[in-house]
């Protein structure tokens, strides 16, 4: 037990009490941190402290405790911008997550600023929460929505990019890195192409922000989404960003209490941004916890975590590829070619669900499904795909684990 | 314990399944996918003449071991009955048939090819609309 407790980037293995549970009679490998990471002791110590000696409604109550809240609230996001490298704490607009995020901005300035027959681009490795909000506004205003092709070694297809992403586009909206085929998107060259097409650039950092330090003004997008529970952080707590002047045009969200100047029986006055867009008493606990998760993170430092987790990757893509050879498909771009913390992959005529089930037996814990990526599915072929993902937190023993259950899945199920 | 779940009879039915393939002239047919794992199984039946007994049936798509297995041990158990019959085949009957334990995500699997056969046995409805949009996919589970 001790060994599989040291390991993770910089040891931070033991800092994480759920891995050390057992399933099944058998120690949990958790693979599945594109699902949701597990959160470190400092942060779940963090909830705890909140709920001990914060908790108050902010923004509203004059007394020193809600001031108290009001003040860990406010810093969590200057926090947060920090972390993307915002300039300015109100371009961060507190959500419940990256889902939220997205259908928030697709609301609230698609449905005012796109009119019919406008262009949104998106790519086919798209997750279903950046195509399913703009594939509403199909319906109304009735916006012509376009995805880029992936290429077989999962990377976007470059000429079909520039055939799509064509002048007078409105919006290019895309993954940073896929949940799927772990794919790391060339943003700030992309996004150079979309801005000179005239288009805005919104990027979904859900499976990027646990794995690579973020830069809005060195990736040069004018909206980011990620969610808290995949960076060590809580459920139920996200963020959008946005550039300060497309944010104050942008309509409210939802209505309610602290998102407005005046209510008069005819007429509203709304807050600036952010507070426009969080109406209702916001998810404070949770934000105040995310900070100490992205304090958590940066402190065992990305150069740390990159590094880790590319030979993570590299031994993940070698152990399940010279284990099986041709016998497995492993996909997205090879490791050296920027593949990101998670690995997909299928066996002919076995399918993903019966070796999900079976690796659950032995205490491995791996998603096996569409992915929400449906798109994805389709491009290759399969109806679903098994998918390793990972955290920062895991080690080469894990994948040795996987590959020695995998070995007994191919025995039972594999050609007669 | 999954592995109890893939027991022979079950691999059985999955590595060479019964009744696969298609019908040239069905008389009935019925499908159902189910969106947690993508899996698609079609049934199609031919009744005898005075369409009373299932004379033939056979199933396609693909899917886990558990869901081809109950469809291929479903076929067999059809095959020959009459429709009053089959019409009463309930949850219960596939469990007895694949004799095993299914915790909840895989009773799914399970039933995919009893709800295939189900709306195989529905009156054949009028198709009244033409969807002129494509539906919106569904965004189904996890990420």
């Amino acid at each position: 037990m001790q060994e599989l407790e040291a390991g993770g980037a910089a040891g931070c293995r033991k800092d994480f009490p759920l891995l050390r549970r057992v399933f099944h009679g058998r120690p949990l490998v958790y693979l599945d941190s594109a699902a949701t990471s597990q959160k470190p002791e400092e942060v779940i110590a963090a909830e705890v402290e909140y709920y001990s000696r914060l908790n108050a409604n902010v923004h509203r109550g004059v007394y020193a405790l809600s001031e108290e809240a009001t003040d860990a609230y406010e810093a969590a996001r200057a926090r947060v911008a920090r972390f993307v490298g915002a300039k300015d704490p109100e371009e961060i607009v507190f959500v419940r997550g990256t889902t939220e995020a997205l259908n928030l901005l697709a609301t609230s300035w698609g449905r005012r600023e796109l009119k019919k027959g406008d262009r949104v681009v998106a790519t086919e490795m798209e997750h279903h929460s950046n195509i399913v909000p703009w594939h509403l506004l199909r319906g109304t205003p009735g916006i012509d929505l376009e995805f880029v092709s992936i290429t077989d070694d999962g990377k976007l297809d470059g000429p079909d990019f520039d055939r799509k992403v064509i002048r007078g586009t409105r919006v290019l909206t895309m993954t940073h890195v896929s949940n799927v085929l772990g794919t790391l998107n060339p943003v700030r060259e992309l996004a150079e192409k979309a801005h000179d097409a005239g288009a805005m650039v919104v990027l979904d950092a859900a499976q990027s922000a646990p794995h690579l330090p973020l830069d809005v003004e060195k990736l040069g997008v004018d909206f980011l989404a990620f969610s808290g529970h995949k960076v060590l952080g809580p459920t139920g707590i996200g963020v959008l960003w946005g550039r300060k002047e497309l944010l104050g045009k942008m309509e409210p969200y939802m209505g309610g209490g602290e998102m407005i100047v005046e209510v008069g029986p005819r007429e509203i006055t709304y807050k600036d941004p952010p507070y426009r867009f969080e109406a209702g008493t916001p998810n404070v606990a949770g934000a105040v916890v995310l900070s100490r998760a992205l304090d958590y993170l940066e402190k065992v430092g990305w150069e740390e975590i990159q590094a880790h987790e590319r030979d993570l990757i590299r031994d993940g893509w070698e152990q399940l590829r010279g284990t099986f050879g041709d016998s497995i498909r492993v996909y997205g771009p090879r490791p050296s070619d920027g593949h990101h913390a998670v690995l997909s992959f299928t066996f002919p005529r076995i399918h993903p669900h019966d070796v999900a089930s079976l690796l659950d037996a032995d205490g491995v814990a791996v998603r096996a499904g569409h992915h929400c990526a449906q798109l994805i599915m389709k491009r290759y072929g399969v109806p679903a795909m098994t998918r390793a993902s990972y955290g920062i937190y895991n080690t080469r023993e894990d994948t040795r684990q996987l590959v020695e259950s995998l070995q007994k899945v191919v025995r039972l199920l594999g050609t007669p | 314990m999954a592995y109890d779940m893939y027991q022979e009879k079950i691999l059985d039915h999955y590595k060479r399944p019964r009744n696969f393939g298609h019908l040239e002239h069905p008389d009935l047919e019925g499908a159902e996918s189910n969106p947690l794992c993508g899996d698609k199984i079609r049934l199609e039946l031919r009744l005898d003449p005075s369409r009373k007994t299932v004379d033939d049936v056979r199933f396609s798509g693909e899917g886990c071991a558990i869901s081809v297995a109950s469809a291929s041990m479903l076929t067999a158990r059809i095959k020959g009955k009459p429709l009053s019959e089959i019409s009463r085949l309930h949850r219960k009957d596939v469990e007895e048939m694949l004799g095993i334990p299914l915790s909840p995500v895989r009773v799914k699997c399970a039933l995919t090819s009893l709800k295939a056969l189900a709306e195989a046995l529905l009156p054949t409805p009028t198709p009244l609309v033409t969807e002129e949009e494509p539906p919106v996919p569904a965004s189904g589970t996890g990420s």
